[in-house]
């Protein structure tokens, strides 16, 4: 806050008051409905946020010397809000696992129930931990890699606490009952088009900073978040058409129907899983690898082919979510083969990453935040080979709708997304923070083998769980009828359930571990400022201690 | 209208993804990039820590 000139704390308490009078109309409009408490939710944060700049209102403006600096603070508190994100959403993972094997786990409450909390945990994991990490990092790597200052200091601000508005109205609707019945894109259209202007504040965020760089060469880390964000944009807008019922409703009806619908929302949803789950996370690899490893990236050719091979023919697997369904054979054999092909640029990525280490393996082996980088990028390779193996039709027969695809995403997100997200901030939290390390690397050692346990045994679990469900389903006794009932597969999936929540579980106290000891070397950072600064151990301004969303 | 689309998707499109394709591979492999390649993978490895002015 004191950071901030005094130009940006009066816009930003305008801004904070503008989002307050909507809070306050929602609550207003949508009186004794789940409208008006979401209403009521905008209404606090905003107040909340509007009293914080009020407290700091008198502190001296901040001196020039501020610009020969980097601007750090959002990254900072985008870490912390990473890993509270993590840690509540893989808590409600494990949740919804245990409720599939032992159902009483909702306790007959409504907003407990399997419906409303798993779109908690896959909102929160995909948007809340790997939003948030995305935007921390895309800062930090973009004002190294530009070698200039970010624009200004209120629009970063802005983007974070703006998107973390959006999933904490759109997490604490869903346990409310409030949805649009679109997987990944849930939210309805007032919090759809809260997220529009945070978008298009961050990509301009991008736009102003590259426009300000000294270094002429755009990095290719910056390509990948560029993608990233615009292609976001695109999906997000297109996808969530939508018209409301009125404007004191949740309630809307999406601008598409039927097949047109379906494609759509897989064309949309596909994307979210290459732009906000590969792309994002590779211009983090793209950055974070070489840089930990002090080794400059294999082969820089390889790595704008696969940049420009995944933005080019992702855009065209979607159909291959929607084999045999009414949409035309030939849109589905579009989606199977663009998914063949695309294995060719998410390999480049993965080699490439995996060349770059070549040569340092003993640092991979002496160092676990390397290692997690190192694992990250097997999982993204085998992650891509086996969607690319599960889009040939005759296979996805086998796999569409059973737990097989759960346990492909799971070795994306938590062998690829989340480890590479772990070992990005174990590597930039002491530079943040000006540490010589992090507070233990011991336990850095403790979360690295907890989250690779954890996934293994996740996504064992659902391999085998899925090909004998997707198997039990395709056989015939010899009168030629269905030889399990339904309920016959759903026993049979039990012990896997069971598995699958404890491997989850393993993530989730390695994800505590780590926030442990973020938390432990921001602390000892503090301190050790608190000494210097003549003993007294005072909360700097430059962190808000009561944001929203923490 | 829905005709025309699908006719020039499955035509043009395979030309225009190749050209792509080519396009992008001689751009990456092109000898007089190499050099400015190079620094940026390197440069990124510089221990200063502070904007250029
Ligand atoms: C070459 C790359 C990839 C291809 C071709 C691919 C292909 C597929 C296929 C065929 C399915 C199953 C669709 C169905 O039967 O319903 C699927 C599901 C899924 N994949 Fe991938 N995948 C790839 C990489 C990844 C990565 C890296 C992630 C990261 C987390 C990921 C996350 C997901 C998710 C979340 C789903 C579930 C969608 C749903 O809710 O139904 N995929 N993918």
């Amino acid at each position: 806050m004191t950071k901030l000139t005094v130009t940006e704390r009066q816009i930003g308490l305008i801004i904070c008051l503008v989002v307050a009078a909507i809070g306050l109309a929602m609550a207003a409009a949508g009186r004794g409905e789940p409208f008006g408490v979401q209403g009521f939710t905008v209404l606090l944060l905003a107040l909340a946020l509007s009293g914080f700049i009020i407290a700091r209102w008198d502190a001296p403006p901040p001196d020039r010397s501020l610009l020969e600096h980097y601007y750090d603070d959002p990254t900072k508190v985008g870490i912390v809000l990473t890993m509270f994100w993590a840690v509540i959403a893989m808590f409600v993972g494990v949740w919804v696992a245990a409720l599939l094997a032992w159902p009483e786990l909702t306790f007959d409450a409504a907003w407990a129930s399997f419906g409303r909390l798993r779109p908690v945990h896959t909102s929160g994991v995909i948007f809340g931990f790997g939003g948030n990490a995305l935007i921390a990092t895309s800062f930090h790597v973009l004002q190294r890699t530009s070698r200039a200052r970010l624009p200004d200091q209120l629009s970063p601000w802005f983007v974070l606490i703006g998107y973390n508005l959006f999933c904490i109205v759109a997490a604490s609707g869903y346990l409310l009952g409030i949805t649009q019945s679109k997987e990944y894109a849930e939210p309805e259209w007032y919090a759809d088009l809260w997220l529009v202007i945070v978008w298009i504040v961050y990509f301009l965020i991008f736009v102003r900073t590259l426009a300000r760089r000294k270094e002429p060469h755009i990095y290719v880390a910056n390509w990948y978040y560029m993608a990233f964000i615009l292609v976001v944009a695109i999906l997000h807008i297109v996808n969530n058409l939508a018209v409301p019922i009125s404007f004191g409703s949740a309630k809307s009806y999406s601008a598409f129907s039927g097949v047109q619908d379906a494609m759509t929302q897989w064309w949309y949803g596909h994307n979210a899983v290459a732009f906000f789950l590969t792309s994002g996370f590779l211009g983090m690899m793209y950055y974070y690898l070489p840089k930990r490893a002090g080794r400059p990236i294999f082969s820089y050719p390889l790595s704008l082919i696969s940049f420009w091979g995944i933005t080019f023919m992702y855009m065209w697997a979607g159909s291959h979510h929607l084999h045999y369904t009414a949409l035309p054979q030939w849109v589905q054999t579009l989606g199977m083969t663009f998914s063949l092909v695309l294995l060719v640029p998410s390999w480049a990525s993965a080699g490439n990453a995996l060349a770059t280490l070549n040569g340092a393996w003993h640092k991979v082996r002496d160092d676990a935040t390397l290692r997690f980088m190192m694992v990250a990028a097997v999982f993204y390779g085998l992650s891509t080979f086996e969607g690319s193996f599960m889009a040939i039709r005759a296979v996805n027969s086998v796999s569409h709708y059973t737990d097989w695809t759960i346990g492909h995403v799971h070795g994306g997100a938590l062998g690829w997304v989340a480890m590479i997200t772990f070992g990005s901030i174990y590597a930039l939290v002491p530079w943040m923070w000006k540490r010589p390390a992090i507070y233990s690397p011991k336990l850095v050692e403790v979360h690295f083998w907890l989250a690779l346990s954890g996934t293994i045994v996740y996504v064992f679990s659902m391999w085998n769980s899925g090909i004998i469900q997707g198997l039990m389903w395709r056989t015939y006794n010899e009168n030629g009828t269905l030889a399990y009932s339904f309920l016959d597969t759903v026993e049979a999936m039990h012990p896997y359930y069971i598995a699958r929540t404890f491997g989850g579980l393993l993530f989730l106290l390695g994800a505590i571990v780590g926030t442990y000891n973020v938390l432990m070397t921001i602390r000892q950072a503090r301190l050790e400022r608190g000494v210097e600064a003549g003993g007294e151990v005072d909360l700097p301004l430059g962190r808000p201690a009561a944001l929203p969303g923490e | 209208m829905h005709d025309a689309v699908v006719a020039i998707s499955k035509s043009w499109g395979l030309f225009y993804l190749l050209a792509l394709s080519a396009g992008v591979v001689i751009y990456a492999y092109w000898p007089s990039n190499r050099a400015g390649f190079d620094r940026a993978k390197s440069s990124i490895l510089d221990k200063d820590d502070k904007p250029w002015m």
